[in-house]
């Protein structure tokens, strides 16, 4: 299953993405039950894109919630058109899924 | 064919460059790909804003921040960041008393709006900030945010 949840509706010309993605978003500062430090693990980059066109970037660092939310709206797109959004996080892993706006 | 050739020549020459501009110094190899990790750091909100966005020169006014008054679990904190102004190209969301005040920065492509929601994490009661650039420079908008139980550590 993606760890990708995405929605994108047009009203009026505008799309409006809101996604939530499935990650721990770890700092690295937290101290563990085994007394040991968590290893940072957070995602550093989210792509967003319809076909070729660049719509979003976002770039973060590990002062992003666990789970992360995000929400943005972008002109001329149509319905029909597919969204496509990936993540990396800062160990190399990576997921992506596709969203048919609606 | 022709044209996978050009395309190889380009791709060829352009590494070419890079290579050249890292050989001279330019552009040491850390530069360039920890250029955009680098804003993430710890430092000062300017020391922050210049390595994001380009400059710490920015204007109060036509960003709106919206965020809680009063946020019990410092670890989600909702916050909303959208602005008048045209021509947006990026967008910046720090939490000024975090250790690494960057939370996130944001590339908006052409005719996406400067509007930007999500959830970041705040150590203690601070000002949430938001910077965006347009080709006139940079505008900020801030709120504060009370935190209860701060939500970086522990």
């Amino acid at each position: 299953m993606s760890s990708i949840r995405v929605r994108a509706q047009l009203k009026d010309g505008v799309t409006q993405v809101r996604t939530l993605i499935s990650h721990p978003m770890e700092t690295g500062q937290r101290t563990g039950s085994d007394g040991k430090k968590i290893p940072a693990h957070y995602i550093t980059k989210v792509q967003a894109r319809v076909g070729d066109r660049h719509v979003l970037t976002a770039h973060w660092g590990p002062g992003i919630s666990r789970n992360p939310y995000l929400s943005f709206e972008f002109e001329g797109a149509s319905a029909g058109d597919l969204l496509s959004l990936s993540w990396v996080d800062n160990l190399g892993e990576s997921d992506s899924t596709q969203v048919e706006i609606a | 064919m022709n044209s996978k050739r050009r395309v190889l020549l380009k791709g060829t020459l352009a590494a070419g460059t890079v290579g050249v501009a890292v050989g001279a110094g330019v552009l040491t190899p850390r530069n360039v790909l920890a250029e955009a990790r680098e804003a993430f750091q710890e430092g000062s909100m300017d020391e922050i804003l210049k390595s994001a966005l380009g400059s710490d020169h920015h204007e109060a006014g036509h960003v709106r921040v919206e965020a809680p008054n009063i946020a019990e679990n410092g670890a989600v904190v909702p916050v909303s960041v959208e602005s008048d102004l045209d021509g947006v190209t990026e967008i910046a969301i720090l939490a000024a008393a975090n250790s690494t005040p960057l939370t996130s920065r944001y590339e908006l492509g052409e005719g996406t709006r400067p509007k930007i929601s999500t959830r970041i994490k705040m150590g203690e009661t601070s000002d949430v900030v938001a910077v965006v650039k347009n080709g006139d420079g940079l505008y900020s908008g801030r709120k504060e945010v009370k935190v209860t139980v701060g939500g970086c550590g522990g």
